[in-house]
């Protein structure tokens, strides 16, 4: 354990926890989109950056990708924090207006407008999905393809892939609900990589199984 | 070894090469051959000169003569004129803009006179491809003198107290940041020499490479000594074609000399080192995405800490430098880091090479102790602004640096004096700009880029960069906005501080410090929606001056919308709705009777 001060008070903590580990044991929110317990910490959302200050230096951090360290000060709620994380999450409604999890967040934060030209993504690239396939299912199946504002989540080429076990744990990590399965009679397909499966019902439970 | 009276030391850098040097070199040999001379003068192709505005340059030595803007059909006349008759030839020379008489020796050039050469001593005088002729001017005694006289500590020491700061950027103190991967405690350690140079405009780490790849070279065996690292990496652009090949024929002749592999110079050190070509992303520059890139995997930037010092490549403590850090180091080792210290300002030591670029006289690579005043690089150095324009500003650190304006003209430059005025020292990349350069279009520039090249892993910097874009675009399309300027001002915050790595951080600055010294042309484009500068298409018309007008019909045959009309020796008629906006009537109009208004609406 650890002596730590989260918004101006003091407490102790397991130091093998990341900084949003130790803040949401606390009881204190701090919005998160990539961040998923049974994951890695990605730190690519950077909407759960908190104020950090280390022998003196202060700094804006990625909380979940930030260790702790004894003595450290963490304020979540500055005037400044809560600005920046509004203005990423105006920059994410933006590019996916109608998202009902960035809509509920934007509530919480204050959020009123969005200033910049509305696009039409479903997607806010948390990358859950891809690292689940990796972490979880171990196949790997979809990754990230292109660069920058080009980034789109998808099998090799956005092309149907054979890798991919139909297992559905990417529809259902997505914060957002991007990817889905869709049934129709024996098939089933895989919305955003155009994958298709055929299954069959279980004569005994009654669940669909991939032949 | 052959002795000879003259030595032509061909410059053969990127520049000089683009403009046919090796052709130069080709023709002088076979001249010289043809007017028996093969025993008394020789050829040499060095590295960068320095001078690229003037190239192919060459310098004669031992008089120092620098010849300028060789012709592949002047050189007959040059060998026989210099060489065999004694007499150099002046058409060829140098003569500084705006004067008459030529300056024969390169020492007496402005452009050559304020500057001090450490890392790049070797320029222009070694054929980068013959090691011997680095061990000629010391190369490889440094090495030495490590291996056999230093304990790692003592090389760590030294570093230390020359003070020498990562010339990729940051600054960050090299004796330090050995020391940390020094003290990891693990078996296997790499090193990484970081030549993934992309700034627009930056060609300091290719020139180094091209021109003293052994320094390079003798730098990092010295860091691995020093780290206790057994293998190194080279992360080359494979945009570097001749730095490749002359980097891979260094390491292939130390490895011969026995200056690198087993058992280096007896000693009992083993360093392997090998050359990675990377892609061309501009993103690889930052170290966590580099190291994911020689593991082969995509270049993306990875959250920090744990730092490459604990954990690296494969997962081992690595340490990684810029081409121009490890070029300074053999100095540091032989010279002791007390003399390096010696050079510079409080906080910043050594020397900085930059590459001079944009609306300045003389083009080129120029190294100058740190502390130099802006105005010394671009005034006396640099020979001033093209054409007698007006100095606006300089860009100082690539697109991730800022726009420095004229008030500032005598800030001494280093580190801390870049960063205070907001702009970085980045790699080294200086671009001058007139007052024909339009500041919101320059920072719209900057932002393409970065956009172009951000990894999109995190979404400040994907999402940020792409909004710059948006607003800029529309504020120099005259659809600016009062409130585009504190959407500017938001995005920025949100980049400079929850990005994850120092390209999505750093990637505002242009924006800002352009924002900040230049606020009033982002005001004349959105009140006004007036581009002083005449950039921005949508905010300026061209109109035919009918006094002027001679109707000589070159703009007519210019145009290339046919915009333009009217019968031979009358004044032109320019018809607006067709009009593009290129301004090729303007180029070529030799009566000055083509303007290109900026439009006003008040």
């Amino acid at each position: 354990m650890i002596p730590i001060t989260i918004n101006d008070k003091q407490t102790k903590v397991p130091e093998d926890l990341s900084v949003l580990e130790a803040v949401r044991e606390q009881g204190i929110y701090i919005p998160t989109l990539c961040y998923h317990e049974a994951l890695e910490p990605a730190g690519s959302c950077r909407l759960c950056i908190v104020e950090v200050e280390e022998r003196g230096r202060v700094r804006t951090a990625a909380s979940c990708v930030t260790p702790l360290t004894p003595n450290m000060i963490i304020r979540t709620d500055t005037e400044k924090i809560l600005k920046i994380r509004r203005i990423l999450l105006e920059l994410l409604m933006a590019r996916c207006p109608g998202l009902k999890v960035l809509e509920q967040m934007a509530a919480q934060m204050g959020v009123k407008k969005v200033r910049f030209a509305q696009e039409d993504d479903d997607c806010f690239l948390c990358g859950q999905c891809v690292r689940a396939c990796s972490e979880i299912v171990g196949v790997s199946a979809i990754g990230f393809s292109d660069r920058g504002v080009n980034n789109k989540i998808g099998a090799p080429f956005l092309k149907a892939s054979n890798v991919c076990i139909s297992c559905g744990t990417c529809t259902t990590i997505c914060p957002a609900g991007t990817f889905h399965l869709e049934r129709v009679d024996n098939l089933v397909s895989l919305h955003r990589y155009s994958n298709e499966y055929h299954q069959e019902k279980c004569r005994v439970c009654g669940d669909h199984f991939v032949v | 070894m052959k002795q000879y009276r003259t030595h032509c030391l061909v410059c053969t850098g990127t520049g000089c090469v683009s403009n046919h040097a090796f052709d130069i070199k080709t023709a002088l040999e076979s001249e010289i051959i043809k007017q028996g001379l093969k025993d008394e003068v020789t050829v040499i192709a060095t590295g960068c000169n320095g001078f690229c505005e003037r190239g192919p340059v060459m310098v004669v030595q031992p008089e120092n003569i620098f010849y300028q803007e060789l012709k592949e059909k002047d050189i007959p006349f040059l060998v026989e004129e210099h060489f065999l008759k004694g007499r150099p030839v002046e058409k060829m020379m140098y003569v500084p803009p705006k004067e008459e008489a030529v300056i024969p020796k390169m020492s007496d050039i402005e452009f050559f006179k304020h500057q001090l050469l450490v890392v790049l001593r070797n320029r222009g005088r070694i054929d980068p491809e013959k090691i011997d002729e680095y061990i000629g001017y010391d190369g490889y005694r440094a090495l030495g003198k490590a291996l056999t006289e230093m304990k790692p500590e003592q090389i760590i020491e030294e570093v230390k107290t020359a003070g020498l700061r990562g010339r990729g950027g940051a600054g960050f103190p090299t004796g330090i940041k050995w020391g940390f991967c020094e003290q990891a405690e693990e078996d296997t350690k790499y090193l990484i020499c970081n030549a993934d140079e992309g700034d627009p405009g930056a060609f300091m780490d290719r020139s180094i490479l091209e021109a003293d790849p052994h320094a390079v070279l003798e730098g990092m065996v010295i860091g691995a000594k020093a780290i206790g690292a057994q293998e190194g990496f080279i992360y080359v652009r494979d945009e570097y074609p001749l730095a490749l090949r002359r980097i891979n024929i260094a390491i292939e002749q130390a490895t011969e000399y026995g200056l690198l592999g087993e058992n280096i110079l007896g000693s009992g050190f083993n360093f392997k080192l090998n050359v990675v070509r990377g892609g061309g992303a501009f993103v690889c520059g930052e170290e966590t995405a580099l190291i994911a890139s020689i593991e082969g995997e995509v270049g993306r930037p990875k959250p920090r800490p744990p730092y490459p010092a604990q954990k690296g490549l494969w997962g081992k403590p690595t340490n990684n430098n810029n081409v121009e850090t490890w070029a300074n180091v053999p100095q540091i080792i032989l010279r002791g880091g007390g003399w390096f210290a010696s050079l510079g300002t409080k906080e910043s030591k050594g020397t900085k090479v930059f590459s001079l670029v944009g609306k300045v006289n003389n083009t080129g690579l120029v190294e100058v102790p740190m502390g130099t005043t802006l105005r010394t690089i671009v005034f006396d150095i640099g020979g001033g602004v093209l054409k007698g324009k007006k100095f606006k500003a300089v860009q100082s650190g690539g697109p991730s640096g800022g726009c420095v304006p004229e008030s500032l003209i005598d800030l001494p430059v280093d580190f801390e004096k870049l960063t205070e005025a907001g702009a970085i020292m980045g790699s080294g990349g200086l671009i001058v700009m007139d007052e024909d350069t339009c500041m919101v279009d320059v920072a719209k520039y900057f932002v393409e880029f970065l956009e172009e090249e951000s990894c999109g892993k995190c979404n400040p910097c994907r999402e940020g960069l792409k909004r710059l874009k948006e607003v800029l675009t529309l504020i120099t399309q005259g659809k600016g906005e009062a409130k585009h300027l504190e959407m500017l001002d938001d995005i920025a915050l949100l980049m400079k501080e929850a990005s994850l790595c120092a390209l999505g951080a750093t990637a505002p600055n242009p924006v800002l410090t352009t924002l900040k010294y230049f606020r009033e042309e982002y005001e004349e484009h959105i009140f006004q929606r007036r581009c002083r500068a005449k950039v921005c298409k949508d905010l300026i018309m061209y109109r035919i001056i009918a006094e002027k007008c001679t109707g000589c019909q070159r703009c007519v045959k210019a145009c290339p919308t046919e915009a333009i009309t009217g019968p031979r020796s009358q004044p032109h008629n320019l018809e607006e709705s067709k009009c593009i906006k290129c301004g090729a009537c303007y180029e070529v109009c030799k009566f000055d009777a083509i303007a290109g208004d900026a439009i006003y609406i008040e």
